[in-house]
């Protein structure tokens, strides 16, 4: 158990330093695949409160995060084109303004696809899920105004008060804190009232509704929850990139998160964090030998699954893995 | 037929899994604080009438009343809030909880507020400090922290009646709580549901006719979904069609 608190420390501690490494090497480079990392870890562990505690497997995640996106994106054109959103509402480059905006239109939109998705369970849920999100998908790409299928492309990043999200070191900093402080939420939610019934739909959906509980609601709930995390990600992301496509809310988005999940360590909140990393580093680093990196990565997946239950982390941390 | 003053009625209840009859036109009326034993061979439809009267099952036929209320086509949540509980005949738990946890959840239905998303339910003293007393109450003190997928079998058919029992019902319903125990563990089933009766209202289903014989009030013994006789346990004993039909093979 005690070694937890440690792989915890040396984790941030590693993430803290690491800026300081890339301006003594000067490379840029590696300080933004940094910050695209904390993101994706960011949206993997929403997702993971979904698979990993409520036993939700959906496979429509991306739809969130391609929305936060798309509202930072959408926002940010209107803003730069001097042009009203239909009609009605300036555009907006304020961070304290967009990102909530983003995270409370993510979280609507989870609401909605589970009023739609959450009165089925397993292969129908997957498939509900999956269905809602690539409705959401062929919308953005028929949105003429907005790009379609090439999407937007922005000048700069958001202002955000007393930080230049420009520079690089400002906004890598301001994602680790933000994937530290829902980290910390997350934690608080798995151990609360809320968090322990979902845990206990879970295991035992018939034990919970015979105790008196219906688990609907509450799956409600976290999903909304899940989906404003993944909101804040995506319009993380619009702001890291500088561009946002409807390719962010296309399923394979939502496959890529959930091998982040499982391949990092499911039903825990490191895990997704390290799975996050693990995947975008082994694309990156075998994108320079082969574009078939895919082909790599499938029997990793399964050796992962069939060996390390709870994926890289649970190697790591052994029998105490589970967060919570 | 009716006993106003019953806690429980079950009226004509009937119900069908394709040509099998489960239930077949059944009354039941368990008055407050009786021990009501249902017996019956194997097949008989006891768990059926028991997930009917719990509200997992819907009847095809009859109507439910218990405490004044017409509960037939309420959802389960209704009739646990109105104060049903029930364990199950194969052991039902929250296998990666710990034992304290399981408990814990079923003290947490039962004083609702389970939207709160903030405070650690680990250490909310409201739902621990009942939890343990009942976990105590049950002979798994010291079990606490041991994840409920571990404990020994008749550890776990103990979990599952001190989780009914932590929703604070008025009514328990008890699928063979006994099943696949011990003796030794039987001996102190026995004795705990002995100190629970009277203060709550048991439906009482076991095969372990020892137990029944010492708990029962009343005996309602069902074959084929029908009830054919319900009286006391001596009457019981001494009914011709019961012992023919079901003690026989059972030499009591
Ligand atoms: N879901 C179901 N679908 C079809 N048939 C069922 C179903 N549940 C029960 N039955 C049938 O209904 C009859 C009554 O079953 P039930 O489980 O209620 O008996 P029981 O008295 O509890 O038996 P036991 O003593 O073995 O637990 C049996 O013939 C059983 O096969
Ligand atoms: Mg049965």
């Amino acid at each position: 158990m005690a070694r937890k608190p440690l792989i915890i420390f040396l984790g941030l501690a590693i993430l803290l330093l690491l800026p300081i490494y890339a301006a003594a090497t000067n490379d840029l480079y590696l300080l933004s695949l940094s910050s695209r990392m904390l993101i994706y870890a960011l949206a993997a562990v929403s997702l993971d409160l979904l698979i990993g505690y409520g036993g939700m497997i959906s496979l429509g995640h991306a739809a969130f995060f391609g929305l936060g996106a798309y509202v930072g994106g959408i926002l940010a054109f209107h803003y730069q084109e001097f042009s009203l959103f239909f009609g009605l509402l300036p555009g907006s480059n304020q961070a304290l303004i967009v990102w909530p905006l983003a995270v409370l239109i993510s979280a609507l939109a989870a609401a909605v696809f589970g009023l739609i998705s959450l009165r089925t369970s397993g292969a129908y849920f997957i498939m509900i899920t999956l269905a809602l999100a690539q409705m959401l998908f062929f919308l953005f790409t028929s949105f003429s105004t907005y790009g379609g299928e090439d999407g937007i492309s922005l000048w700069q990043r958001n202002d955000f008060p007393y930080l230049d999200l420009d520079n690089r070191y400002h906004f890598y900093y301001l994602c680790l804190g933000l994937l530290v402080g829902f980290v910390g939420l997350c934690q608080r939610l798995v151990n609360s009232r809320l968090g322990m019934v979902i845990r206990a739909s879970k295991q035992n959906e018939r034990r919970l509704r015979a105790l008196g509980i219906n688990p609907l609601p509450y799956r409600l709930v976290w999903l909304t929850i899940a989906g404003a995390g993944a909101g804040l990600a995506g319009v993380l992301l619009m702001n890291h990139s500088h561009y946002v496509s409807p390719a962010l809310l296309h399923w394979t988005q939502s496959g890529e998160l959930m091998v982040m999940v499982i391949l990092g360590g499911l039903g825990t909140l490191y895990g997704p964090i390290l799975g996050a990393m693990s995947l975008l580093l082994l694309e990156e680093w075998l994108n320079q030998y082969t574009e078939h990196w895919q082909l790599v990565l499938g029997p990793l997946l399964l050796l992962v699954v069939l060996f390390a239950r709870r994926g890289l982390y649970g190697l790591l941390a052994g029998r105490g893995a589970r967060d919570g | 037929m009716a006993e106003p003053a019953a806690l429980l009625h079950v009226e004509g209840l009937s119900k069908h899994f394709g040509a099998v009859t489960a239930t077949d036109n059944l009354n039941l009326h368990i008055a407050p604080g009786e021990l009501h034993a249902l017996i019956g061979p194997n097949g008989a439809g006891k768990t059926t009438a028991v997930a009917q009267i719990a509200g997992e099952l819907r009847p095809d036929s009859g109507q439910i009343v218990f405490a004044g209320h017409t509960i037939t086509d309420w959802p389960i949540q209704r009739r646990v809030k109105l104060g049903l509980a029930r364990s199950y005949q194969i052991t039902s738990l929250f296998p990666q909880f710990t034992a304290l946890d399981n408990v814990a959840l079923a003290v947490q239905a039962h004083q609702g507020h389970s939207l709160r998303a903030w405070r650690n339910a680990h250490r909310d003293p409201r739902l621990r400090e009942p939890a343990r007393l009942w976990l105590e109450k049950l002979g798994l003190a010291g079990r606490d922290e041991i994840p409920a997928a571990e404990l020994a079998h008749g550890e776990q058919r103990q979990l599952e009646l001190a989780m009914a029992l932590a929703t604070n019902p008025r009514l328990l319903l008890l699928d063979e709580p006994m099943a696949g125990m011990g003796s030794e563990d039987s001996q102190r089933l026995i004795s705990l549901l002995r100190s629970l009766k009277g203060d709550y209202t048991i439906l009482l289903v076991e095969h372990d006719m020892d137990a029944v014989f010492a708990l029962a009030d009343r005996i309602t013994v069902l074959v084929y979904g029908q009830a054919i006789a319900c009286d006391t346990p001596q009457a019981i004993r001494a009914n011709e069609q019961v012992r023919t039909a079901y003690l026989g093979e059972q030499d009591v």
